[in-house]
């Protein structure tokens, strides 16, 4: 189910003194399957855009296709979209309201009208996919902590078996291994059950090291799109948009400014170890 | 001289079901005891759960040790009458900026501490002048404060908390929300007023690279102090940070990985520069 992306605009206060364009004539094609991480400075347009596509916010003008049917046509059926499309917020976790947690997985499906056997089976499936221990599961939600309330909020959503699952921030706010279980859980989800994942974040490390695609959104624009590689190679411009690049490569730039012919491409700690010692053999 | 000083500080949070009988007691703060020194740049790291804001916290009065003694500058927190005095002398600064800005001017927003604290009108714009100059910030001074950057908005909370002349601020996660050229005004923020104003530091956060400066880092586990030392100190012991759910900035990983597969670089690298100098270096260019 590709999502393609055709000329969106959306201005917010239209009509006023304070309009400000926060989409600017976006347009591009995620293919199913993919993992695109989505960066930018706070107020370049990031979740804004994400929230187009499942349809909270409808574009001032432009088009996007989903699986082949235009969004924004009369007769197309949003709450069809968001089913398809699952959105995690920043800090999912104060969404949480249900007695206990599988209750609170439970919440979707239910609204989907399923029977009782399918939502159970949806919300087990959902928790086990964000590896939450079984003995919580009867647990108030709120004495879980901060890494495993995320992770069932997230379950919140994969329970609706969505086939493209955005998330804003997923990993704001938690310790080191949080911010890992989080990623890996969300790369298995890739892998194993082919979703296609939109990762809205501020981590450049992370970025490079899980994503097929970045997109880095600037004043509403699309400022690059390209693989880490690519992206990062473009570290000065980054810079003066208030990103950076994983600080691997701000080492493998300073290393072949000094004389070390090493690959400034490196983004991840692991190409950045082969290609140094790989210049440390050859000097 | 210590500003902070805790003895076995004690915070323990009640459990209670739905009826509202107290089903049993956690122990966020374990018998912390810890002396920071005035001028000094703190780091306190830790898992999710781990106590370190519980204990930040008790720096200025929000929580009263439950057991043991909290001192700031030689004031008792627990005592009444120290509470106003305590928190002028100790600020705070939370993660998210939005949540801290009241005024709808920058300038308004920062004299609003000193104006509740009773300084004298002529006195209170001096301070919001030199509160916004410290940060940086003094050009925004006629902002609406929905008009600036997370960066921004957070060193404008900054020098609220600064207009009330404190001798130690603590940053509960200051920069957790932010994007990366904000982390980074951010933390240059709160090293300027280190080094150039002496106010201690007390930095909270889960970002490995933002304490690589600090004088000494104190690592939280389960309510006590599971570590301690210089950063250095700290992070080269990176299978007991994993043990605890932490990690190493990415430099020092790089240099650790490097060393296992046999590059002889010095224990503990911590910046970009010390990792590039080491690499350079010729000892080992001269390498078979």
């Amino acid at each position: 189910m590709p999502i393609t992306i055709e000329h969106l605009t959306h201005t917010y206060g239209e009509d006023t003194t304070l309009a400000v364009k926060a989409l600017d004539d976006i347009t591009l094609t995620i293919p199913d399957g993919q993992f695109v991480g989505i960066i930018g400075h706070t107020g370049s347009g990031k979740s804004t855009l994400v929230q187009h596509l499942n349809g909270l916010l409808k574009g001032s003008s432009g088009h996007i296709i989903f699986d082949g049917q235009d969004i924004y046509a009369k007769d197309y059926s949003l709450k069809e979209l968001r089913r398809k499309v699952g959105l995690v917020f920043q800090y999912p976790e104060h969404q949480l309201f249900e007695i206990d947690v599988f209750s609170d997985v439970c919440f979707g499906p239910k609204n989907l009208g399923l029977s009782e056997a399918e939502i159970k089976e949806r919300a087990t499936a959902a928790l086990e996919a964000v590896s939450m221990p079984k003995e919580l599961y009867n647990q108030s939600p709120f004495d879980l902590s901060g890494g495993q309330k995320r992770r069932a909020a997230i379950a919140g959503v994969l329970a609706m078996n969505p086939k493209v699952l955005i998330l804003d921030e997923p990993t704001a706010g938690l310790d080191p291994q949080g911010r890992q279980e989080i990623l890996d859980l969300i790369k298995k989800l890739q892998t194993e059950s082919k979703m296609t994942i939109l990762l809205v974040s501020h981590s450049m490390e992370d970025v490079a090291e899980y994503v097929d695609r970045i997109l880095v959104m600037n004043h509403g624009r699309v400022a690059f799109d390209g693989t880490p590689k690519e992206v990062f190679a473009h570290y000065k411009e980054l810079e003066e948009m208030g990103l950076a690049c994983p600080q691997v490569t701000y080492v493998m730039h300073d290393l072949k400014e000094r004389g070390l012919p090493v690959d400034v491409s490196a983004t991840t700690v692991e190409e950045a170890k082969q290609s140094i010692l790989h210049a440390l053999s050859l000097a | 001289m210590s500003i902070v000083r805790t003895e076995n500080l004690v915070h323990e949070y009640e459990r209670r079901d739905e009826e509202g009988n107290i089903e049993g007691v956690t122990t966020a703060v374990d018998h912390v005891s810890l002396d920071v020194k005035e001028g000094s740049f703190i780091a306190i790291l830790g898992h999710n759960g781990s106590g370190k804001s519980t204990l930040a916290k008790h720096i200025n009065a929000i929580l009263s040790p439950k057991e043991g003694t909290v001192w700031v500058d030689g004031l008792d927190t627990a005592k009444e009458e120290n509470l106003w005095e305590v928190r002028q002398r100790a600020g705070m600064v939370f993660q998210n900026p939005d949540n801290q800005i009241i005024g709808q001017v920058v300038e308004e927003d920062v004299g609003f501490g000193p104006e509740n604290m009773g300084v004298p009108t002529k006195e209170i714009w001096e301070r919001v002048e030199e509160s916004l100059r410290a940060v940086g910030m003094y050009e925004y001074r006629k902002y609406s404060p929905n008009k600036l950057s997370g960066g921004q908005k957070q060193r404008v909370s900054i020098a609220g908390v600064l207009a009330m002349h404190p001798k130690v601020i603590v940053f509960d996660e200051p920069t957790a929300m932010l994007d990366p050229g904000g982390r980074k005004e951010v933390i240059r923020a709160a090293r300027g007023l280190n080094q150039v104003e002496g106010v201690t530091i007390i930095l909270i956060t889960h970002y490995m690279e933002e304490i690589v400066h600090a004088d000494q880092v104190f690592v939280m586990d389960h309510g006590k102090i599971a570590m301690q030392g210089t950063p250095r100190e700290i992070f080269s012991q990176m299978e007991r940070l994993k043990d605890l759910r932490l990690d190493v900035p990415q430099v020092t990983l790089l240099a650790y990985e490097l060393q296992q597969a046999g590059v002889p670089l010095p224990d503990g690298i911590l910046t970009r520069k010390e990792l590039v100098d080491a690499l350079i270096s010729p000892r080992i260019d001269s390498l078979p």
